[in-house]
This record gives C-alpha cells, sequence and structure tokens, in this order.
C-alpha cells in the first residue's frame, strides 16, 4: 500500500499534496496496490472527502486537540503510530515546507532512508525508484531503498494531478494519544504581510528579474505583470537579492528557491550557473537581455535581445489583449 | 561543498561526482549558522564549538570557522563516499553530541548542504536527541530557557516557539556573515583541530549502513536554445506573446 500524507494550511487542503497523492496513485498502479491519505490535525474530517477525486481508497484521519498547532515532534508520532500499524510500502509527502521539516523527523523515528525532492518516481521489479536533483539540479541521482517504508517527499508542480473522479472511499478516523510534555517546539501563528504574492515554487509563471532591472524600483514593472498573469509570482536573481532590491524569499537558483513552473520569464538576468540550476526544469523558459551573448539564451525557448524596460510595457498591452479575450 | 559557481562532472562508472578540479567552500547556510552562534555568544555568553563530518580536507573550513571566532573546532573523521543518505551522518552528529557535548544550548546547522540537497540531517538529529526544531530559520531569539523563530513556508513566515535545548537550522536572511580578519586568522592557524572516529564515538558501522542504493547519476537533460525573436520592441513583445499562446500553448 502506498500511503500519501495530506497537508491542511490555514484549513484547505495543499495542491502539492493533491499531486503527490495522484502520482502515489499512478505508482499503485503498477505495483498492483492501492494508495491511501493520512491527515494529520483536529477537526479535519469535512476536508477528508476532498482526497478522494485524486484517487485514495482510504483517509486516515488522525486527531488529537493538541494536533492543531503544528509541531514536528506530535505530527511525526502520529504518522509513526498508524504506519507501524499499517504498515505501509511506500510514503509519500509533498516537499512542501511543512512536508520537508515533517517527513525527516518521521524516518529517523522509524530508523529509515528518506529521499528528498523527487521529480521522478517509477516501480521497477516490485520496489520504487525516485530521481532527484542534487547540486541543485546540476546532476541527478535515482535512488532505491532497503528499508520499509520507501519514503519520498516530492517536489511541488512537478507531478501532474489527476483528472478528479467522483470516488468516494472508506474514512479512518482516529484519536492519537500525543504526551503534551513531549512537544517542546511548535507553530504558534502564520505571519503573513498584507498582499503578500504566490511563492516562487508554488507559482504556475514566474516573472524573474536580474541585475538588469537597475534598482528595486523597477520591480513594480515585472508586479505589473504578475498582476495580469494568473498564478504568477516574482523571482529574482541573487545579485538582485544581494543588491537588497527584493527580499530573499523571490531568489531563484543554488541559494535560493528551485522552481519548475509552466513559464520562466527572466528580464535582464545573465544566467550565471547557479541561477541556471534552479530554474532549468521550468517547462518554457523566455530570456529578456540586452546581452546577446547572456548564457540565459542557451536555455530559453524563447529569447528577445532588448532593452527589457523598452520590451515590458508591449508585453503587459499584449497580454491584456489576449487574456481579456 | 562544491562552490556554487562549480560545474558537476560526473563519473558514470561508479555514480559519483569528480570532485578534481572543485573549489571546495564553507556551504553558504552553515555560515549563516556559525555567525548565529557568534552574534549569540556575544550577546549571551557561552562557548561556540564547529562539528564537521567528512575527511581531512574538511580542516581547512573549520580554520575559517575558527577565523571567524569560533572557541573550538573538531572535525569526525568518517571517509565514506557520498550516498545522498542523511541518516548515516545524522547518526553521527547525534551520537558525538551524546558523547562529548552533553551540556549545550543551542545546535545550529544550516539548512541543508548544497550538493545532496536533501535538507534532512537537522531534523534527524533533533529526533535522535529528541530535541524540537526549528528548520529554514530567518530570525531567532533566545530568552533565558525558550526562544522563538521565524521560519520560511510558502509565501508567509511561521512563529515557533521552543524549549532549549533545540535544532534550528539556518536560512539566507537570518543575518549577514562577518569576514574573517587578520587576527583571526592568525589565531586560527595556532589552533588544534582534534580528530575523532567513528571508534572513539563507540559508534559501529553496521548501524550506519546507508539504506539508499544509487543506481545512477547522470546530467541534466540538456535544454537546447531556442528561438531568438527578431523586431523592434513592440513586434517583438506581439511575436512572443502569439507564440506562447499557439506553439507553448500556456497563456
Amino acid at each position: 500500500m502506498i500511503l500519501v500524507y495530506i497537508e491542511v494550511r490555514e484549513g484547505k487542503v495543499k495542491k502539492s499534496s493533491l499531486e503527490a497523492l495522484s502520482e502515489g496513485g499512478r505508482r499503485a498502479k503498477d505495483l498492483n496496490t492501492e494508495v491511501n491519505a493520512v491527515f494529520v490535525g483536529h477537526n479535519l474530517d469535512s476536508l477528508a472527502t476532498e482526497v478522494f477525486p485524486y484517487g485514495a481508497s482510504k483517509v486516515y484521519i488522525l486527531d488529537n486537540s493538541l494536533l492543531r498547532h503544528y509541531s514536528a515532534e506530535s505530527y511525526a508520532q502520529a504518522l509513526v503510530n498508524l504506519t507501524e500499524e499499517i504498515k505501509p510500502d511506500v510514503l509519500f509527502f509533498s516537499a512542501s515546507a511543512m512536508g520537508k521539516d515533517l517527513a525527516p523527523r518521521v524516518a529517523a523515528k522509524l530508523g529509515v532512508s528518506l529521499a528528498s525532492d523527487c521529480t521522478k518516481t517509477a516501480a521497477k521489479d516490485g520496489k520504487l525508484e525516485v530521481t532527484r536533483p542534487v547540486f541543485a539540479g546540476k546532476a541527478l541521482a535515482t535512488v532505491t531503498f532497503k528499508s520499509k517504508p520507501q519514503m519520498a517527499t516530492l517536489r511541488p508542480n512537478v507531478f501532474p494531478l489527476i483528472e478528479p473522479a467522483s470516488e468516494k472511499g472508506e474514512v479512518i478516523k482516529k484519536e492519537v494519544a500525543i504526551p503534551e510534555e513531549q512537544i517542546k517546539g511548535k507553530a504558534v501563528e502564520v505571519i503573513r504581510e498584507e498582499g503578500s504574492e504566490l511563492d516562487v515554487t508554488e507559482a504556475e509563471i514566474v516573472v524573474s528579474g536580474g541585475r538588469g532591472m537597475k534598482g528595486p524600483e523597477n520591480y513594480a514593472l515585472l508586479r505589473e505583470l504578475t498582476a495580469i498573469l494568473p498564478q504568477s509570482a516574482v523571482g529574482a536573481s541573487r545579485s538582485a537579492v544581494d543588491a537588497g532590491w527584493i527580499d530573499h524569499q523571490h531568489q531563484v537558483g543554488q541559494t535560493g528557491k528551485t522552481v519548475s513552473p509552466n513559464l520562466y520569464l527572466a528580464f535582464g538576468i545573465s544566467g550565471a550557473i547557479q541561477h541556471l540550476a534552479g530554474m532549468s526544469s521550468s517547462k518554457w523558459i523566455v530570456a529578456v537581455n540586452k546581452d546577446p551573448e547572456a548564457p540565459i539564451f542557451k536555455v530559453a525557448d524563447y529569447g528577445i535581445v532588448a532593452d527589457l524596460f523598452q520590451v515590458i510595457p508591449h508585453l503587459k498591452e499584449e497580454l491584456k489583449k489576449v487574456l481579456s479575450e | 561543498m562544491p562552490d556554487t559557481e562549480s560545474k558537476i562532472r560526473i563519473n558514470h562508472d561508479n555514480n559519483t561526482i569528480q570532485e578534481e578540479g572543485l573549489n571546495f567552500i564553507l556551504s553558504p547556510y552553515d555560515e549563516y549558522g556559525v555567525e548565529e552562534a557568534l552574534r549569540l555568544r556575544e550577546a549571551k555568553g557561552g562557548k561556540v564549538t564547529v562539528v564537521s563530518v567528512g575527511s581531512e580536507e574538511a580542516i581547512v573550513i573549520l580554520k575559517k570557522c575558527l577565523a571567524m571566532g569560533a572557541d573550538e573546532a573538531i572535525l569526525i573523521k568518517d571517509d565514506e563516499a557520498e550516498t545522498y543518505d542523511s541518516l548515516r551522518v545524522s547518526k553521527i552528529i547525534a551520537q558525538a553530541v551524546k558523547e562529548k557535548f552533553t551540556d549545550f544550548n543551542l545546535l545550529l546547522f544550516g539548512k541543508q548542504s548544497v550538493g545532496a540537497d536533501n535538507g534532512q540531517v537537522p531534523t534527524m538529529v533533533a529526533e535522535f536527541l529528541s530535541l524540537p526544531q526549528v528548520n529554514v530559520v530567518t530570525k531567532l531569539e533566545i530568552e533565558g530557557n525558550t526562544g522563538t523563530a521565524h521560519r520560511e513556508i510558502e509565501g508567509a513566515l511561521e512563529k515557533f516557539e521552543f524549549s532549549l535545548p533545540a535544532v534550528i537550522s539556518a536560512q539566507k536572511g537570518l543575518n549577514e556573515p562577518r569576514y574573517e580578519t587578520l587576527k583571526g586568522i592568525m589565531a586560527a592557524k595556532k589552533k588544534e583541530i582534534p580528530v575523532l572516529t567513528l571508534n572513539d564515538l563507540d559508534i559501529g558501522e553496521d548501524e550506519l549502513k546507508p539504506q539508499l542504493e544509487i543506481v545512477k547519476m547522470e546530467g541534466p537533460a540538456p535544454r537546447e536554445a531556442g528561438k531568438i525573436i527578431e523586431g523592434e520592441p513592440a513586434e517583438a513583445a506581439q511575436k512572443l506573446v502569439e507564440l506562447l499562446r499557439k506553439e507553448a500553448k500556456i497563456i
């Protein structure tokens, strides 16, 4: 059986968890088994039905009022209790902020290894085989597991959602015992700035600016584009972040975030190797740069050799026209 | 870890990366961790010890930490080839802490290496030592036996409260690491760096066997350069949108 952890943030099921569930379903088919989902938290019953359309046969809900606040210690304990009881062959998490924080704690409790941030999974000889970028995508390692459950976190925005079906399944609710003194650290608040944007790792379109943006004030131009483009976010190169033009939350590249959106628009980004490492897995790449020799053009599907300040206003008008149709 | 500007080449016969010609540096995330430790010591007193697990080449990196101002450095020698399995190094660190550093307040890490890119070690060590963890931290405050930290999540920050001792992993933004001073470099030169073996830590190889097996290492699928769209900015922008609609079909 394949078990997929379903993350809930601010009362909503996270899309990247449904992606992991969809991928779990595909591998379950290959391995002639079923895929099940597990929630951890408090009062989540109403969310359980949201995952059946994505292929879950059973949904486990691990409930305790102490689980209202996220803590890797308590969440891992709840998941380990279930894992020891139902013994899944495979355990998937989304490689979201929570998944990356929680999965290693579960793996350590179980004494098994974990493959992080996978971009491909396959079934081979009845076992799971996963591929994951190392050195920020400069190389890919394909690994198999000698221990069970075979544990992996799956990179958001990489695995397609299945077409939702009107399936129903079984809901199994379990009260879990968590000794309060075992929780020595917990999340108490999510601080979201007003008007805050979508995260670059979750965006379907990333509009990114580098050194060529010339100053912090010009990121407003990129925000004008993200205001028009659906599911888009503003990204930046390391040099722009290090210059203090934009917060490092936006940085794409080896010491920033690795993204794989449908469309990556690079404005005034030369394409240093550490930047390319973080965005080369984007489905389509567009580069606008004055320098025809900029390395970014070597990876771009479409390139415009021009001053970005002259291109953006026209691009904005064209996009407005097309998107309003 | 190799410098972030490095090109990575693969030895296909044994699924390793070619280390020859690579410039090894202190991982940038670890640097934020060291800096935060130094700042805490300056504010509250105490001692900063830096620990690395790996080959003797890591001594240069430990010297850099001493030059930044760390009080002492220890190398735990482990020449095992990279398996991208965090369990091994986490067990070694946890055991070293149990054996050698019973009296500590905080274990600081970088949020991930810049290589294996797992980001698992801080959390696994926290679990092995039954400590709370806060990962990907951009703000840290310690007050007596408790602390608060902000960690990065998708498009927001998550505020954590925890008791000490605790595990913290550092993210860019936590601080601005200092440069080594000449005085620091001279002092670091004089300091001995003790080298411990796995035997010294009373930890057996069978506990450490990797549970991941690398089947294949390869370079990323090469991207081919696409079209350069000619024309004046207005015309190029129009052609681009047309291509994104008709050819890429994404808008």
